[in-house]
């Protein structure tokens, strides 16, 4: 690695420095740097030129491995895409239970592998269809879920133990991880045939996505409960999705996504460690979930840099034993923050970019951006575009019948380095400050997240950094935009309301009393699983509203400090 | 109203409130036109996520603000601003300069404006746009109706 002492007299350093007095000199003598100083999007420094010098550090046995082995460097499978390729799995969500599950049905007539579902604000935090003031965001930006009868409509006809399902929710995801496992079993599909992966990943929402409902203590133990449960209900379904993504999008750095993410998978397992639950049983289904942003070489050696981290501190730190515990399997998401308003056909390029360097990265799994994605639920033209994308990266680009091609890399390798040198720095750090669930309530988590987006804010309006169509390349008049914004069918809120009503009805209120209040016997029990009171409940018709606002009651509602 | 007032001294700083009205937790934009604010010598008051209509506009009551900033990037632009316009006139505070920035489809940016919105800023806006469109749109603290509640 550079900084290193390099011995004086050291025949490849001469040979180094001479390059630069005499060619590199020359050349810039005629053409001087396009600018005065190279960085990463993350601000990392760019050297003029990597060599075999910038690696003299590296084994690759223990640095690099093979694929499938420790340190999984190189992937977490020996196959990799020579098996099974990565899966395409757009997120899709939008209205009634019954207008998602027809976009799901477009997406898997059009080569989509795994399903994911968007939820509706109301949904995401708990309150039901017909709360007072939220009733108004009901199915806007994802599909409204009261009930169990929402759940079953969702994923009506979908052979659920086929296709893999993604439900992207956190403050209210123990519920719904309940409905999944309950529609399973009202459909008479065994729990261990149900396969895929629920975020509920609440610190992000925290510092990122600001999707909490309860203070955090009480949250990690509901994340913990559910994982534990999860391994005996539905052991092949991943209960906790680590999430980066959000991180990167608010506005951190790559080693800020990377050491915030990796942090809070480590407080999950020492949640579970502290409540004398095995970390190699839960372990082996934590999976996580990165962002996919515009540096193209950072972002490969962001994803490699993140296998080797969490492999070494899940063995070295929390203790585990079984190999399946320390992959880093990961979904990613290309940047939406990447999207521009302006110019939006030019997002088709930014995106097949970046999904190209999350297969080069080694991913399980990809969602690639529509066009429009950035302010309106995609058209299905739009989508059909981004679907269209992977195949073609699949099928045609030959990148993925080869695994890790770039391992080796000068750039690559030392460029991985550097992200997991500093994404322990910030570990580190977080630590120092009393872990992760400290720097949250301190504010120190979210002012690190709220500084590097101002920094980029600054580099963007300074010029120094370049996007085509906005601040470069732009449009003499505005032109209109070749896209449709999404309407909501403005029918649909007066029938989730009615459905909601007839469930109400319909169902046996003494049970759902007795069940509720079983949940907050439970909830005030920091020593008993909140689930299987949870499950009860679903099973018995209770709403989102009725068993969240239970926990209410019981933890409270949680204001992290506004910094900015 | 005095001469010491016209530039630079507490009393004429321009006083904003930044608002994220509902359940969008979208708040990287709302932060940065915060920083923004402040850095360009104005009173900010960044009301944090969550707020209903109804808690905003008593904000903007309280703090006697003259310009509110309302973020939205979770489709519910239209429902928010409209009510929280419509409950700033009811308390007399109909000068009150009312900004969205966020994902606004155009046609709803037209009807926006009509409903009494000043300006709406979309993703890409250069931060100092929206200074200047505040520094030249902002009403004047000595033009506002005065209020018992006020010094």
């Amino acid at each position: 690695m550079k900084g290193e002492p390099v011995e004086a007299g050291d025949p490849e350093r001469d040979r180094l420095d001479r390059w630069r007095r005499e060619r590199l000199a020359a050349d810039h003598a005629r053409v001087p740097p396009r600018r005065e100083r190279f960085r990463t999007l993350s601000g990392l420094p760019i050297e003029d030129l990597y060599t075999d010098d910038d690696l003299a550090d590296l084994d690759p046995a223990r640095d690099l491995g093979l694929p499938g082995e420790f340190p999984y460097t190189r992937g977490v499978r020996a196959s990799m895409y020579r098996g099974r390729p990565w899966t395409i799995r757009q997120v899709a969500g939008f209205g009634q239970a019954e207008d998602t599950n027809a976009r799901y049905r477009y997406l898997l007539a059009h080569g989509e592998t795994g399903l994911s579902t968007d939820f509706d604000l109301p949904t995401l935090l708990g309150h039901d269809s017909d709360h007072p003031v939220f009733s108004r965001e009901v199915g806007k930006i994802g599909v409204a879920i009261d009930t169990i009868e929402d759940a079953h409509a969702l994923f009506a006809d979908i052979p659920l133990d086929r296709i893999s399902t993604s439900l992207t929710i956190n403050a209210s995801a123990a519920v719904l991880l309940a409905m999944y496992r309950v529609v399973g079993e009202e459909r008479g599909i065994p729990g261990d045939a149900l396969t895929g992966t629920i975020q509920n990943d609440i610190l992000k929402e925290y510092t990122a996505q600001n999707e909490y409902i309860f203070p955090p203590g009480p949250s990690v133990r509901l994340v913990v409960d559910s994982m534990a449960w999860s391994a005996e209900a539905m052991p092949r379904f991943n209960p906790v999705s680590v999430s980066g993504y959000h991180i990167r999008e608010a506005g951190a750095t790559a080693p800020e996504e990377l050491g915030l993410t990796i942090a809070a998978g480590l407080t999950y397992l020492e949640g579970a460690r502290d409540r004398n639950i095995d970390p190699d049983f839960v372990a082996p289904r934590l999976s996580f979930f990165l962002d996919i942003h515009n540096d193209f070489l950072e972002e490969i050696a962001k994803f490699r840099a993140a296998r080797r981290l969490w492999a070494g501190l899940v063995r070295d730190r929390i203790g585990c034993r079984r190999p399946e515990s320390l992959l880093f399997r990961v979904h990613a998401q290309t940047a939406g923050v990447s999207l521009t308003a302006q110019q939006p056909l030019n997002n088709i390029a930014r995106v097949a970019i970046q999904a190209l360097a999350g297969v080069l990265g080694g991913v399980q799994s990809l969602h690639t951006n529509s066009l429009d994605e950035a302010y309106t639920i995609p058209s299905e033209d739009a989508i059909k575009v981004a679907v269209r994308t992977q195949q073609i990266l699949l099928h045609e680009s030959g990148v993925a019948d080869v695994t890790d091609p770039l391992a080796g890399s000068f750039y690559i390798e030392r460029r991985t380095n550097d992200l997991e040198r500093e994404a322990r720095a910030l570990i580190d750090r977080i630590d120092a400050a009393g872990g992760l669930v400290a720097a949250i309530t301190s504010g120190m988590a979210g002012q690190i997240i709220a500084d590097s987006s101002w920094e980029q804010q600054i580099a963007l309006e300074s010029g120094d950094r370049t996007i085509v169509g906005v601040n470069a390349f732009q449009d003499a008049a505005e032109a209109p935009l070749p896209i449709e914004p999404f309407r909501l069918d403005p029918g649909v809120l007066e029938r989730q309301l009615a459905r909601l009503a007839a469930v109400k009805r319909e169902r046996d209120a003494v049970r759902v009393d007795a069940s509720l209040a079983e949940v907050r016997r439970a909830a005030d029990d920091p020593g008993v699983n909140l689930m299987p009171a949870i499950e009860a409940a679903v099973r018995a018709r209770a709403t989102i509203g009725e068993i969240c606002g239970t926990l209410r009651e019981a933890w409270g509602e949680f204001r992290p400090p506004v910094v900015f | 109203m005095s001469e010491a007032h016209v530039s630079g001294t507490p009393r004429n700083r321009i006083k904003v409130v930044v608002a994220k009205p509902g359940l969008d937790g979208h708040d990287r934009g709302a932060k940065v036109i915060a920083r923004a604010l402040r850095d360009a010598g104005m009173e900010v008051i960044y009301t944090g996520i969550f707020q209903s209509p109804e808690s905003i506009v008593l904000t903007v009551l309280q703090e006697d603000a003259q310009v509110l900033g309302i973020s939205s990037l979770a489709g519910a632009h239209l429902e928010y601003t409209t009510e929280i316009i419509r409950r700033l006139r009811e308390e007399g505070m109909g000068d009150v300069l009312v900004l969205v920035g966020g994902t606004i489809p155009t046609a709803d940016a037209a009807t926006l404006r009509e409903a009494g919105v000043g300006g709406v800023f979309g993703p890409g806006t250069p931060t100092a746009q929206v200074v200047a469109f505040i520094e030249e749109h902002a009403p004047r603290i000595e033009d506002r109706v005065s209020r018992p509640w006020t010094t």
